[in-house]
């Protein structure tokens, strides 16, 4: 897999920093799972975090009763072991999985044979995937804010450059812009924002809310 | 560091060390001055999250009882014992938040992973210790942004504006760890 976009550094920071949306940290997580170039990345913004955590003035609590009740629960724990992450599965990297809870996705129609599965929807953004016939577009649109795309199957390209599997597009709300799957295969595409898209076209606008995308 | 035959076994003064001994040795005594070390620390952490008092308390116990739990995964030639504790605190404290699991990458696969080669070790641990060393030589200003930055005290706001980005030797400090890492990365997966 030749991977030639990557996560923002800023970003890799917030996610070890546990200050990412949780759409945004799946999107991390799934670019990590298959970019050894990030994976360093990652473990490096937390050598700096461990760092920094080291540096800190320590603030003292209870800890002499803390200590004790960790050290009596020691043989305890390693009896209950925690569940494994979940592993990937074809072209759903572990992180895509956990959000699908081991099952394949559901598909509903957008029109223009593209459909999405809705993963999360809340407060914090959405996440989903998308599913995009060859050659076909993603309706145009802006960003109330950000917007990661990362993608799973096939490749799309827009006024940005080109996307094949395992890259990730970064969109901020400044860009307007009209993602067309390349013809190869259809575009599968994990995307997650943390505001709704804003559609130009009327039609698109009105279903927004009926799709919640 | 080393080990005196006269004395017996002598406690490095090394985090890492300790964490080393309680992975291959279940060494009781290591974890217990892992605990000292990072308890007030993860506190310190955790408040400037608001996350104060018993609330607190869980997190640091969960985590702790965690780098118990989970020492046989921990490898020195990627990660400190404090950047390992970093992430498995950060973990639990966003699991209690959001009550769900936090997105976490698929573990490296890498059959038999062999045992981390010393020179690699001692090269990731150097680049730990001058990556520590570089972040006490930033001013009291820019250490406050890297710290906000690193301890999740940024809004996304400051998030997209990269406020709190590494700068001047942290930088190229930071740089110098990800190629140490990238080449241990693929040393692991050549084998």
């Amino acid at each position: 897999m030749s991977i030639s976009h990557h996560i923002p550094a800023r970003l890799m920071r917030a996610y070890a920093a546990g200050s990412l949306p949780a759409s945004f940290a799946t999107v991390v997580a799934a670019h990590v799972s298959v970019c050894d170039e990030c994976r360093a990345r990652l473990e490096a913004e937390e050598i700096a975090g461990g760092a920094v955590l080291e540096n800190l003035n320590p603030v003292g609590g209870d800890e002499a009763r803390l200590r004790a009740a960790v050290l009596a629960r020691l043989d305890d724990a390693l009896e209950a072991p925690e569940a494994p992450a979940p592993e990937g599965h074809g072209i759903y990297p572990g992180p895509v999985m956990a959000a699908l809870k081991g099952r394949a996705p559901r598909w509903k129609p957008l029109g223009a044979g593209i459909r999405q599965t809705i993963l999360a929807s809340g407060d914090e953004g959405s996440l989903r995937l998308l599913y995009i016939p060859p050659g076909a577009a993603v309706p145009d649109h802006g960003h109330g804010g950000l917007e990661l795309t990362m993608v799973l199957q096939g490749s799309f390209g827009d006024e940005t450059g080109h996307y094949g599997v395992g890259d990730v597009e970064v969109a901020d709300d400044s860009l307007e812009h009209t993602p067309i799957a390349g013809p190869e295969a259809p575009c599968i595409a994990l995307a997650a924002t943390d505001a709704p898209l804003r559609f130009r076209a009327l039609v698109p606008r009105l279903l927004q809310p009926l799709f919640r995308i | 560091m080393s080990e005196s035959p006269a004395s017996g076994r002598e406690m490095p003064d090394d985090p890492t060390a300790w964490l080393i001994a309680v992975r291959d040795g279940r060494d009781r005594a290591a974890f217990a001055r892992l605990f000292d070390f990072y308890a007030p620390r993860l506190r310190a952490m955790l408040a400037r999250q608001n996350c104060t008092g018993a609330a607190a308390d869980d997190v640091i116990q969960d985590a702790m009882l965690r780098v118990w739990q989970k020492a046989a995964q921990f490898d020195e030639s990627r990660a400190s014992a404090s950047a390992w504790i970093y992430r498995i605190a950060r973990n639990r404290h966003v699991d209690v938040i959001r009550k769900s699991a936090r997105p976490m990458p698929e573990a490296l696969k890498v059959e038999d992973p062999p045992a981390p080669d010393a020179s690699e070790v001692v090269a990731l641990q150097g680049e730990a210790t001058r990556l520590r060393a570089a972040l006490q030589d930033l001013s009291p200003e820019q250490r406050r942004m890297v710290e906000m930055a690193y301890m999740g005290e940024l809004t996304h706001q400051e998030i997209s504006d990269d406020t709190g980005l590494p700068l001047g030797t942290v930088k190229s400090r930071l740089r110098l760890a990800i190629a140490r890492l990238r080449n241990n990365l693929k040393d692991l997966r050549a084998q």
